[in-house]
């Protein structure tokens, strides 16, 4: 292409890009607050029904290789028994601090060392300051010498960073209707995979739980969560590939009502928090249902590796579709998850689930004390 | 609330910037700065470290320079060393020299594997390769399907002899992956392995003897752009556990701009060859050091953003503009709705606006925009008649309100349309006189643009004032042949226009960049 041309070109195209954003920038500030496109179509209330999958809880002739639906172990204790799991991914973490709070005299270069730990666990240069600057004046004022005076500290201190009062407990019980519960993140958390083993936990405790398919931009997405549900005789509700997410939500919804389900869990497609179109749908995926049914926990998927970007996920999605729960996914690896407590410091957003590994039932609720236990253990 | 290192460097410079010298502790309290800065964008501590250190050393040195003011200095000592963290150099794929190549993916799990996969796969297909995708991930449930998808919508071939979801032997469909290549005769095998923890020592040892059994000319590691610290641990464990060769990064579209990929690079040693900056199967970029160093730095990406131009436009558009832009006709809408409608082809509005220089601190307002907005702006146009789009300024109030209704749109939007389009006409014209080839220094002082961070008076009185300056720095340009020289003038300028409320696109180093860059272009 000749090079003069193309210059002008892109000349062309700047001022383009210019104008249109210098537009933008006008009206959305003009306009804040008001919903400029909001879906005024209805969607989904008159979809064929052809849209809903065919329910694999009542399979007329089961394919060859699905089982019987399996029983998961039970909910209770899970923590304790991923214990070992946890602690692997945090003895570093635990063991470090205590090494150094347990060395001879406490000073600058070792409370400085207590801050890298902390820093190295994703804890964020805020919480990671503040734990120490905590840490360090309660040590001075209390004299801590020996290591299990350091360690009863450490944990007091731990625990309160965690914040063992916020309600964390996972609203799957809706009288007059089933529970809806919307799981969302970014790409590659861990969605698809907690939808089913949360599907499990139901399941084990004799909930009938109708699975919804709304992640309908990744290839094979729904394949996956199918494989989950007829593990445990879930129906999944489905849609086309590259569907229309609200549709498939608002379908899941209408199942189980009609199958007077206890609950439904929506599991929807991967989205970073910085693509505003993608949000929108997943605005409208929440809009939809509560057409319906009212959302009873919307679970924010965490990866435990994910660094200090995690707040400004928890932030984003937190706007548009009101997390109510972090599910802190990938724990049983080496990252320890850090960042969760930022996100509940500053968006008051409590994590209800861990996930610990990659066997079905390695899903547990969240238990401050075992959690700091396990850390410290 | 900063969201990205370069959002927090722009906002620790802003507090540099007029300072005649660096004292001690203002060095002390940058590198303390940086230090934070990094360590928010996820940057390992231990490389944080080595990486403040060296910045700390050399600001204090006696490297004095005339032309910079301490402030530039710094961020020029930043960059450079970040250019030097992030790899220097940059690599393409190592293909074997008798095929079929092979090319091992290995990550935690949602690393983005089986989609990196299929970008790959379509990367080299283009590139007149022929690629065979193995789903040698046989753990996740539906991840077979899931690559066969994705090989399908790049139209490349896919091995998938087992179904996955727990049944097979991933050593054994790698290696039979690899003997089909050789006797049908494709040139590059990839294979997407199972998302793994590097901690568990089994699933490890198994991804050593696919390695073994497919002996892979790159093995690859993916990593996500969000991780966090653990980015070190799984790099080093990777690397110690199969050998890896180098590294891509994935979700690099997010705003979470990639300190892993410091991290990474620095305790492995292993390059980075690409990025991935989107969903859809085209958005993979090769890994530049020095573009993703500007990026980090704020500086923009000017380079990327020029080679998407490039792919976006037409040779036959570029010379029917450049014949207009000669024969001193003025741009029309209709041209900017060409215009327009090529930029979408670009990618996401977003996207490109933030590879501008300048752009960091507004990062807030870009994540709001959306990319609707060119629509937006396309239905004004079109509900133009013919006549109304060659001359704008026939456009009196009763014509604008209908535009308006016919739009969707209230007739300010219509308003302020017109308004810009009259000032980038201005200056699409000062361009045509100036054979069209305005110093680059210009550029991120077009009309509109400066009046963007944070919208308080858009054509108001101050935005007029910093066009002015604008454009006086872009007189500057012409003033030198040598870009290098040409800087060294806009930086001083810039210095003596006294920037408001710092907005970035002086900074010295954006200048060194831009010049060049463009001066590549030419010599094509």
């Amino acid at each position: 292409m000749n090079a003069a041309a193309t210059y002008l070109l892109i000349s062309f195209a700047f001022l383009v890009l210019v104008v249109v954003a210098a537009v933008a920038f006008v009206r959305n500030r003009r306009s804040r607050g008001i919903d400029y496109y909001a879906d005024t179509t209805e969607p989904a209330a008159e979809r064929p029904e052809k849209l809903l999958g065919a329910p694999p809880g009542e399979p007329e002739a089961p394919p060859v290789g699905v089982l019987e639906a399996e029983r998961p172990a039970p909910v209770a204790g899970r923590l304790t028994r991923l214990r070992g799991r946890l602690a692997r991914s945090n003895s570093t973490l635990g063991h470090g601090l205590l090494a150094l709070l347990s060395r001879e005299k406490l000073d600058d270069e070792t409370w400085d060392d207590v801050e890298a730990t902390l820093l190295q666990a994703d804890l964020g240069v805020g919480p990671a300051q503040e734990l120490v600057d905590r840490l360090r004046a309660r040590a001075r004022a209390e004299g801590v010498q020996d290591p299990e005076a350091a360690k009863a500290l450490l944990r007091d201190e731990l625990l309160t960073l965690v914040d063992p009062a916020l309600d964390r407990s996972l609203v799957t019980h809706r009288d007059g209707g089933p529970a809806v519960v919307l799981v969302v993140g970014v790409n590659g958390t861990g969605k698809t995979t907690t939808t089913g083993k949360l599907a499990r936990v139901l399941v084990a405790e004799d909930r009938r739980v109708v699975l919804g398919a709304a992640d309908t931009f990744r290839a094979a997405a729904t394949g996956q969560l199918q494989t989950w549900g007829e593990r445990v005789g879930a129906p999944v509700v489905t849609g086309p590939e590259g569907g229309d997410p609200a549709s498939v939500a608002y379908d899941a919804v209408s199942r189980a009502i009609a199958d007077s389900a206890d609950a439904v869990v929506i599991d929807t497609a991967g989205r970073l928090h910085t693509k505003a179109g993608l949000m929108d749908e997943l605005g409208k995926v929440k809009r939809v249902v509560e057409k319906q049914a009212p959302v009873s926990e919307v679970l924010l998927v965490l990866d435990a590796t994910t660094g200090q970007n995690g707040l400004r996920q928890a932030q984003v999605f937190g706007e548009v579709v009101e997390v109510t729960g972090i599910v802190l996914t990938k724990l049983d690896g080496t990252a320890k998850g850090g960042i969760v407590v930022a996100v509940q410091r500053e968006l008051g957003v409590p994590v209800k689930l861990v996930g610990l590994g990659e066997g079905p039932d390695d899903l547990a609720p969240f238990e401050p004390e075992a959690f700091v236990d396990a850390l410290l253990a | 609330m900063f969201t990205s290192l370069s959002d927090r460097l722009a906002a620790t410079f802003k507090n540099l910037r007029g300072k005649g010298r660096l004292s001690e502790a203002d060095v002390t309290a940058t590198v303390r700065e940086i230090r934070t800065a990094l360590l928010e964008a996820d940057v390992a501590l231990p490389v944080v470290t080595a990486f403040t250190a060296r910045v700390r050393e050399r600001a204090l040195g006696a490297e004095v320079s005339g032309a910079l003011n301490p402030a530039q200095q710094v961020v020029k000592i930043v960059h450079e060393e970040l250019v030097a963290v992030l790899g220097g150099e940059t690599r393409r794929l190592r293909l074997a020299k008798t095929p079929p190549s092979v090319l091992l993916l290995a990550g935690l799990q949602g690393a983005g594997k089986t989609t990196l996969a299929g970008k790959l796969a379509l990367l080299l297909k283009n590139d007149g390769h022929q690629p065979l995708l193995v789903a040698a991930d046989l753990q996740r449930p539906n991840a077979v399907e899931q690559l066969s998808v994705v090989a399908e919508r790049a139209g490349v071939a896919v091995h998938a002899p087992e179904p996955g979801n727990g049944v097979g032997d991933p050593v054994q469909v790698a290696a039979s992956g690899v003997e089909l290549a050789r006797t049908k005769g494709y040139d590059v095998v990839i294979v997407d392995t199972a998302g793994r923890l590097a901690v568990d020592t089994d699933l490890m040892d198994q991804l050593a003897r696919v390695r073994d059994a497919v002996r892979p000319d790159d093995t690859l590691l993916v990593v996500d752009a969000m991780i966090g610290q653990d980015a070190v641990t799984t790099a080093t464990l990777f690397d110690e556990g199969i050998g890896i060769d180098g590294v891509v990064l994935s979700k690099l579209d997010g705003d979470a701009r990639g300190g892993a990929a410091l991290s990474v690079v620095t305790v492995t040693g292993k390059p980075l060859l690409y990025a991935s900056v989107g969903e859809k199967l085209t958005d993979l970029e090769v890994f530049h050091p020095d573009r993703m160093a500007s990026r980090i730095l704020d500086m923009g990406d000017v380079l990327t953003l020029i080679e998407q131009a490039e792919r976006a436009f037409d040779a036959e558009q570029a010379a029917r503009m450049a014949g207009k832009v000669a024969k001193g006709d003025d741009f029309t809408l209709e041209d900017f709705l060409e215009q327009m409608q090529a930029l979408k082809k670009m990618g996401s509005l977003t996207k490109l606006l933030g590879m501008l220089p300048g752009m960091g601190e507004m990062r807030a307002q870009l994540d709001s925009l959306d990319d609707r907005e060119l629509d937006r702006v396309a239905a004004i146009i079109h509900s133009m008649t013919p006549a109304e789009r060659a001359d704008h300024k026939i456009l009196n109030a009763s014509r604008r309100a209908r535009i308006a209704k016919g739009a969707g749109v209230e007739v300010q939007a219509v308003n302020q349309l017109v308004d810009r389009f009259t000032e980038a006409q201005k200056m699409m014209r000062q361009m045509g006189k100036r054979g069209g080839m305005p110093g680059m220094g210009g550029m991120p002082a077009i009309p509109g643009m400066p009046g963007m961070p944070g919208m308080p008076g858009a054509g108001g009185k101050r935005a007029k004032a910093r066009q002015k300056a604008g454009t006086r720095a872009a007189k500057g340009a012409k003033r030198s042949g040598n870009p290098a020289k040409r800087a060294q003038q806009q930086a001083q300028r810039a210095g003596e226009d006294a920037q408001p409320d710092g907005a970035a696109p002086l900074d010295p180093a954006v200048l060194e960049e831009l010049p060049e860059a463009f001066r590549g272009l030419l010599d094509r």
